[in-house]
């Protein structure tokens, strides 16, 4: 198959989709293989790897080599795909309670080491194969199976972990936005280190409307934002709000009020190595602020972790005198016994 | 001048270096052992320190130890008892004391000898009279103020200097017994080429405990050791940890595939991970994760991914990989596990040496969950075992576990360097195009093994996963029938190894009416009691298992064969429990020690023979 002429429909898998009817990770899953066929890699080097929860069934669903692995060791997996054989396009499909509960540890550890890896993270703040108990992305005082007078924990912010864990690539859409989130895995895909782009999608079963607030249709506009590098931080219905950095802080403001206009915003620079801003856009919340979507931090290095892998490899190699297991068998200390 | 001592000829030493865990004795003795290795001996060493790095000064907490066991004939274990111990102070003494034989010589820094140290050691008064030293020859020498005397002019502080007095206690064993101080000396021009000075003041310390000991007549005599009578050709010194790690490395060379490490770092382990993590000029590839489980998901990733994956670890390690290894036995994915062993339970005895994990090895994981399970024996044949774990595991598709111990991955012993070529080939059953659909899990009718398509290769699209599968399309399935024909198919395919592998085989005599039974790392002490016993008119046998799981095809004719059966191991009687399970038609005796110490000589010769009369 010519990679050029590769349509959406040339990734999906025969196998029949198991999610509920009105889960928002069917419309991921539109997303992503409308993505697929413009990441410049060939179907046989993609692999799609994930833990377990109801989006950890993905990999059955897109036709490129795929494991479906254990509870929260997908990135681990996956590290070991990408630094066995760099060439090929490895995804991470996990959910709030595999990455950040279970699999906390080995996220942050992917994040920091910059592995040539994109992962999306189906957030739905509950767990929904278990049937319903409160997720480490559960908003405190949530009423769940395990919490029936409420939680009192305080939840994970994806966007702080990574950033915070020294993370490279932050996005975050929302599974009804199929236009931006297509666009934001290509973004993702494009990007060379960990890119971690957090979906806000809904469980109708066990958390049906918990992100409603703010991916209601109606109000939608008016709380998010769609931040995009080099341009000035606006959002809106009317496009008549923005973002400016006022006492050290961002603020929300009115455009035309105070006199202030577009030149007072924020313009945002998503590939600065300054991480300050993008943790204080990527912890945004509603009511206090909108909700930041769109690519926050792309910020590559010059090399990912898997390339310093090869690039090491190499350079040793070329200095050694050990090129095989016999040079290696008579080399340092031997002796002769006649 | 000293008058002319006389040399006596003998044929075998141990000598025991202790100090405080800071006073370099591993060193020493790694050096001595090495020496003695290049001057032709047959050598075993074991290494004996405490888990922590540095335990407060002068304590017994804190005494590492080196014993070095040297000959003119075949040495298999660093010898129960020592004949020379080298105590750098009194806590040195009390760690080791109860290992000197009774017409030993103890050489003993007598400027560490001090009311402090001889308090902190835990004595009350001399340490000497408190031990009964009985004829053991005390050899006082003030070691501490002869290096700082011998080094006075030399430009280095005080606590530099004192760093070289191991040096000067190598020299005063060396002259003891003869051995040329070239290694040593050669060793300090590699390791300190970058500070001259350390080469000097090395060097200097190591020469004057060497006229030291040829000056002060202390000793009668000094001893020779003449070069062992073994096999022609070329040797190199091993330890069963880089034996290991050379193994696999061997069997990725073999087999063309890329070899990956993923693995933590965990004591007695670590060496592999080191080992194979320095070995970038033939292209290995490790990842040091961020912890057990990390380690063994990033060997499945790669596994998938289509590289020869290992992972590495010691008891507890393993118990956080079971449910990895249960992803990489339902993936029939190729997966080397090593586990080093050592003192359990939970941290148990970290540095010390055990047989505890092979019920965990066997069994410790949910589900039915069949694994090939292989043990190592000595040192050198880590190589050996390593390369056929590596083989095993990708002819047949199927996660295997290396036991060795910490007894045999830190020991080292002379090591003839192999003939590769003579090693079986390793197949790779790499998925290949027929005339029908390829099929994920159709397998081989015969091994039951599927075929290994990796990524990159267009046609073999496929996913893989935990849950359980369809036979044959590999695709999700709860149909009870599957799970019951699947669960029979990963048993079977488990079982068919043993055709593989060579049968067991019988030491000793065939008649015998009792035959000792071991498996992995005792091998050396039991084959070392097995002779003496022979040597002392008496009928033995032995048979010593390296294969576990599967068992090797003669394991119950060769077993029948005797009318007692005594199995020794380092634990509570795992293996002998695996035999009564599978051969349940035979009896067994049972021999057990669980102190973190490899067996004595001594003590299994006194049980073989109560055995051999009851």
């Amino acid at each position: 198959m010519d990679i050029a002429t590769y349509k959406p429909e040339d990734f999906k898998s025969d196998q029949m989709v198991r999610w509920c009817a009105g889960c928002g990770d069917h419309a991921i899953l539109s997303s992503v293989l409308k993505a697929l066929p413009s990441i410049g890699y060939k179907h046989e080097d993609v692999v799609f790897i994930s833990g377990i929860g109801c989006s950890s069934r993905f990999p059955y669903y897109v036709n490129t080599y795929g494991v479906h692995g254990i509870h929260g060791r997908a990135m681990a997996i996956a590290s070991g795909v990408k630094v066995s054989n760099p060439r090929l396009s490895v995804w991470v499909i996990t959910g709030d309670g595999d990455a950040l509960a279970i699999g906390g540890n080995h996220f942050i550890h992917l994040v920091r080491r910059d592995m040539d890896v994109n992962l999306i993270l189906f957030n739905n703040a509950i767990y929904g194969l278990t049937k319903g108990q409160y997720s480490p992305t559960s908003k405190q005082g949530s009423v769940t199976k395990t919490s029936p007078y409420g939680t009192v924990e305080r939840p994970f912010r994806p966007g702080g972990i990574t950033i915070g864990a020294n993370g490279s690539f932050f996005a975050r859409t929302i599974d009804s936005m199929p236009k931006i989130s297509t666009d934001i895995y290509l973004e993702a895909a494009k990007h060379k280190g960990t890119s971690i782009v957090e979906v806000l999608q809904n469980c109708v079963i066990f958390n049906d409307n918990v992100w409603a607030d703010i991916t209601d249709r109606e109000n939608r506009d008016d709380r998010v934002i769609m931040l995009k590098h080099g341009e000035p931080m606006v959002y809106g219905k009317n496009m008549d709000k923005g973002l400016m950095m006022r006492n050290n802080m961002i603020e929300t403001v009115q455009l035309g009020e105070n006199g202030i206009s577009e030149k007072d915003l924020l313009i945002h620079d998503a590939k600065t190595e300054f991480a300050g801003i993008h943790l204080l856009l990527a912890n945004m919340e509603y009511p206090k602020y909108p909700i930041a979507l769109g690519v926050i931090r792309a910020c590559e290095a010059s090399r990912s972790y898997d390339e310093k892998v090869e690039d090491q490899l190499e350079a040793v190699g070329e200095k050694s005198k050990i090129h095989s297991m016999k040079d290696l068998l008579y080399s340092g200390a031997t002796w002769e016994v006649k | 001048m000293s008058k002319q001592a006389k040399v006596i000829e003998i044929e075998e030493v141990a000598i025991r270096f202790s100090g405080d865990s800071g006073d370099g004795m591993q060193l020493t003795g790694t050096l001595f052992s090495d020496t003695s290795a290049l001057f032709g001996n047959d050598v075993s060493t074991f290494p004996d320190y405490p888990a922590e790095i540095r335990a407060p000064q002068g304590t017994v907490g804190g005494v590492s130890g080196f014993q070095v066991h040297f000959g003119h004939t075949q040495i298999n274990t660093p010898g129960d008892y020592c004949d020379v111990l080298v105590a750098m102070n009194p806590a040195a003494l009390k760690a080791n004391f109860r290992w000197v034989k009774p017409d030993g010589i103890i050489i003993f820094d007598s400027d560490s000898f001090d009311q402090k140290n001889i308090e902190k050691a835990g004595y009350k008064g001399n340490p000497f009279d408190e031990e009964q030293v009985g004829a053991i020859q005390l050899i006082s020498a003030p070691i501490s103020s002869l290096t700082r005397e011998s080094l006075k002019d030399i430009g280095l502080d005080q606590k530099s200097i004192m760093r070289c007095k191991n040096m000067f206690a190598l020299g005063i064993v060396s002259w003891l017994y003869d051995r040329p101080l070239e290694h040593a000396t050669n060793f300090f021009k590699y390791k300190f080429a970058k500070k001259p000075v350390l080469i000097e003041a090395n060097t200097k310390v190591l020469n004057d405990g060497y006229y030291y000991a040829e000056t002060i007549e202390a000793f009668t005599s000094n001893f020779k050791v003449k070069p062992a009578v073994i096999e022609k050709g070329t040797y190199r010194s091993i330890n069963g940890n880089a034996a290991t790690a050379w193994g696999l490395m061997a069997a990725a060379e073999r087999s063309d595939l890329q070899l990956f490490l993923g693995s933590y770092p965990i004591t007695p382990a670590t060496g592999i991970l080191e080992e194979l993590a320095a070995r970038k000029d033939l292209k290995i590839k490790t990842i040091q994760a961020e912890d057990e489980i990390a380690g063994i998901c990033t060997a499945i990733g790669a596994s998938f991914a289509g590289s020869l994956a290992v992972t590495t670890t010691s008891g507890p390690g393993l118990a956080l990989k079971g449910e990895a290894i249960g992803l990489a036995v339902m993936t029939e994915l190729p997966l080397v596990i090593v586990d080093v062993q050592r003192g359990g339970p939970s941290t148990g005895l970290p540095t010390k040496t055990e047989q505890s994990d092979l019920m965990q090895a066997l069994y410790g994981r949910n589900g039915e969950s069949p694994v090939v399970v292989i043990a190592a024996s000595t040192p050198s044949n880590c190589f050996d075992y390593a390369y056929m774990s590596a083989k095993i595991a990708v002819e047949h598709m199927t996660p295997v576990i290396l036991l060795t111990d910490g007894f045999i991955a830190n020991g080292s012993e002379p090591w003839k360097i192999p003939d590769l070529d003579k090693y079986p080939g390793i197949s790779v059953p790499k998925a290949k195009k027929g005339d029908g659909p390829w099929l994920p899990y159709e397998r081989d009718p015969e091994t039951l093994v599927r075929t290994w398509a990796i990524p990159g290769i267009p046609g073999f699209e496929h996913r893989v996963g935990g849950l359980e599968k369809m036979n044959r399309t590999g695709t999700v399935s709860y149909v009870p029938e599957n799970h019951e024909v699947m669960t029979y198919i990963r048993d079977q395919k488990v079982k068919n190894v043993a055709k593989d592998i060579p049968p067991v085989e019988i030491i000793g005599d065939e008649d015998a009416d009792l035959v000792i039974i071991g498996w992995g790392g005792t091998y050396g002490h039991l084959v070392t009691a097995l002779s003496e016993i022979q040597r002392e008119g008496h009928k033995i046998a032995m048979v010593h298992f390296n294969y576990i799981n599967p068992l090797p095809l003669n394991t119950v004719e060769v077993l029948s064969r005797f009318k007692k059966r005594l199995v020794c191991e380092i634990n509570l009687g795992q293996f002998a429990n695996f035999l009564r399970m599978n051969i349940p038609q035979l009896e067994y005796r049972q021999f057990n020690k669980i102190m973190g110490l490899p067996f004595t000589v001594n003590d299994l010769k006194d049980v073989i023979l109560k055995n051999l009369e009851d």
